[in-house]
């Protein structure tokens, strides 16, 4: 049988995707139209850079969810012989009506299905650990920035160290194989997971440590939670058994949190700096609130535009970052349908067959552009107000 | 001014005492000592024998001590010997950093003024058109890596060039049969040098990747000194649009991009490294990964201090030359 041509080979990779049409239509339209009363979010729809955008993240978001029900072969182990670097739109043979979409790669698997399935752990990652990243940046941040000081003085010092080592070689020596034996991974996961919950329980103890019944729900809820995420994500010890994280899986999340948490500490270090001169902290402070209320309930959603736009940004430059690991094959398992991996097994073919190294390249390209449109919307529409 | 300078100096050597003990204790972590002995001794040793090799050769003496050697030997120039390529370290790595040297100087080269042209033309008349689509072009190329860019440029210029070379040779005898750009930069560092072949698609990623953001910053300023209160004056004056921009905005303009342009290196290193694993050019950028995966110590040790310094070096100058370039701003 001919391979299929390129438009039907397109035709059909839609069709397959038909759930996440489905979810962006139930997503984009109701918002589209109600688009006056949602607020930031409604006005991204006036600029046309915003809604592509927010259709790309989107559109990524919802295969990563459908993943499996959209891949139509087995990513990892759906060998088929006969199709090692098939071009698209190959037959597959015995069977009728199939195709192997976007052609096998070096081991006969679907490139299509590989590249599906390989969005999830990228989308997976990279948002929770920029969010990581947040927390320890925001509560080291704030106090760097409100106080000042000696303080101020040691924590850059040390977030001035982090940023000035080259990412590539942090990442060289960290996400190594023969670190699992040591204990770092285990001691800076174990550091740097406190950070949210104590950033939750200051949250909440700042602004209704007077009112002990609020106060006493709102602890025991971030502390079982947390303590439960804790203990699953650092130690691998949920007792459940649910939440768990394979050891591979931490040391490249842990490095990934440890890398960008200095930027968000500088980012907002600068901005409390700023925002302390305000009126309206000089009015807390004169009311005689705790420093810590002013931090976190005063200056924290002052800063909340700057700091959601470098989100977006964030999220963009940790999924290039996850990809340049997969790149070099850190971390990840060789047969694993990460995107960084899968370019890099494609890329030293590629002289003669384009077509493996092609798809993951462009769909990390289209993530991350998404990425950044929607982070330059947003600072555009904050901007206006 | 002199004191600032050498406040910074002191703080810089600091970080540099900070980072190199990081990177010497993680080089030298157990499971590391442990397979250097096995490839370096014999493969075969029981956990006795390796214990023994290691006190031998003196990896049990207590950290500080070998840490100082190792600093000693570095201020005296001696960086050791390189296990996997059986030469002198310092003479390797001179030789790699004049391979990325050459790569650096081309991808500045193509960049800077490319990214400073796409960042004034978009600054300079702030929402227009071309500002629009510039700056999409420039969060475009942001949001490529190395990696992707590579890609997409070596089957656009060498897989599909090829084609249309050959296509274009039926056609028209004088087109060069076969032309197309080189998808491997390894003659590059041979004897052959860096030609257009093999040098164009190297070069091209990287100043892609890098132009964007340098564009970006440039036009930000642009557009901040396009609304100052000088360009509104030159303007009322009667001084012509190009000439306005010429001669008033660029010189402000370009002080932020300075600054950018100068803590742009330590970034560009991450591409030095994808980059000349990318193409097989053998630079400094391969040397740190080929040390790393093989386990070659010293090498990694040079590398890392190499590109930490690389690093401080460019924050101290863009501190300085920010400081000179900017009258109003003396820090104190």
């Amino acid at each position: 049988m001919e391979p299929i041509g390129f438009a039907e080979i397109f035709a059909r990779a839609a069709g397959l995707m038909a759930p996440v049409w489905l979810a962006l239509a139930a997503v984009l339209l109701p918002s589209f139209l109600l688009r006056q009363r949602l607020g930031l979010y409604g006005k991204l729809f006036e600029s046309g850079l915003g809604i592509v955008g927010l259709f790309l993240v989107l559109f990524w978001i919802f295969t990563a969810l459908f993943a499996e029900a959209i891949a139509p072969y087995d990513a990892v182990e759906g060998v088929v012989s006969g199709m090692k670097q098939a071009v698209p739109g190959t037959p597959l043979p015995e069977r009728e009506g199939e195709y192997y979409l976007f052609g096998g790669d070096n081991l006969a698997r679907d490139v299509f299905s590989r590249l599906i399935v390989g969005s999830q752990t990228v989308l997976a990652i990279a948002p929770a650990a920029t969010l990581f990243a947040f927390m320890v940046g925001i509560t080291l941040g704030l106090p760097a920035g409100y106080f000042g000081g000696r303080y101020d003085t040691v924590l850059s010092f040390f977030a001035n160290l982090v940023l000035a080592f080259p990412v590539i070689l942090l990442f060289y020596l960290l996400v190594t194989p023969g670190i699992r034996e040591t204990p770092i991974p285990i001691v800076m996961a174990a550091v740097l997971f406190v950070f949210p919950i104590v950033f939750f329980v200051v949250l909440f103890y700042s602004r209704y440590a007077t009112r002990p019944q609020v106060l006493a729900v709102q602890l025991a809820i971030v502390l079982l939670v947390g303590g439960w995420l804790y203990a699953g994500l650092a130690f691998n010890a949920d007792p459940f058994g649910i939440i768990r994280m394979d050891p591979n899986m931490l040391i490249i999340f842990v490095s990934v949190v440890f890398v960008n948490a200095p930027t968000v500490f500088r980012i907002v270090r600068g901005l409390a700096m700023d925002i302390k001169t305000r009126d309206y902290v000089a009015a807390a402070q004169t009311r005689g609130e705790r420093p810590w209320y002013i931090m976190l309930w005063e200056i924290l959603p002052n800063a909340r535009g700057p700091l959601i736009v470098d989100l977006c940004l964030r999220i963009g430059y940790t999924t290039i970052l996850l990809g340049t690991l997969g790149f070099f094959g850190l971390g990840v398992s060789p047969e694993s349908p990460d995107w960084g991996l899968s370019i890099n097994d494609g890329r030293r073919l590629w002289r003669s067959v384009e077509h493996i190294a092609l798809p993951p390249a462009l769909a990390l390209m289209s993530l991350v552009l998404g990425l950044n449109l929607l982070a330059d919307a947003l600072r555009e529409q904050s901007l206006k107000d | 001014m002199l004191i600032f300078i050498l406040k910074r100096l002191g703080v810089m050597l600091l970080t540099m005492f900070a980072l190199t003990a990081i990177v010497f204790f993680l080089t030298n972590l157990e499971p590391n000592l442990i397979k250097l002995a096995k490839s370096d001794g014999n493969m075969r040793m029981t956990d006795e024998q390796t214990e023994q090799w290691l006190v031998n050769n003196g990896y049990r003496r207590p950290f500080l001590v070998r840490y100082g050697e190792w600093i000693g030997g570095v201020a005296t120039g001696d960086f050791g010997h390189s296990v996997r390529y059986k030469k002198p370290v310092g003479e390797l790595v001179a030789e790699r950093l004049g391979a990325t040297g050459i790569l650096m100087f081309w991808v500045m080269l193509v960049m800077v003024p490319a990214a400073l042209l796409v960042g004034v033309l978009a600054g300079m008349r702030e929402g227009s058109r071309t500002d629009r689509s510039l700056s999409t072009f420039s969060i475009a190329t942001t949001a490529t890596p190395e990696y992707v860019s590579g890609i997409i440029l070596t089957v656009l210029l060498a897989s599909l060039l090829k084609d249309f070379s050959a296509e274009m040779h039926a056609n028209y005898p004088w087109w060069s049969e076969g032309w197309h750009l080189n998808g491997s930069a390894a003659s590059a560092s041979g004897r052959a040098g860096p030609t257009i072949e093999n040098f164009t698609l190297p070069v091209l990623t990287m100043a892609l990747y890098g132009m964007g953001y340098i564009a970006r910053m440039t036009r930000a300023s642009m557009t901040e000194v396009m609304t100052a209160q000088y360009i509104r004056t030159a303007r009322l004056k009667g001084v012509r649009f190009r000439t306005v921009v010429l001669r008033h905005a660029l010189r402000n303009a370009l002080i932020a991009p300075f600054t950018v342009i100068m803590l742009q290196f330590p970034w560009l290193l991450t591409g030095v490294v994808i980059v000349e694993r990318m193409f097989n050019y053998k630079g400094f950028g391969d040397a740190l990964v080929e040390s790393a995966e093989t386990n070659d110590i010293q090498l990694l040790l040079a590398c890392s201090l190499v590109s930490v310094a690389v690093v401080l070096l460019t924050q101290l100058i863009s501190d300085i030359g920010y400081a000179v370039l900017n009258p109003r701003i003396r820090v104190r």
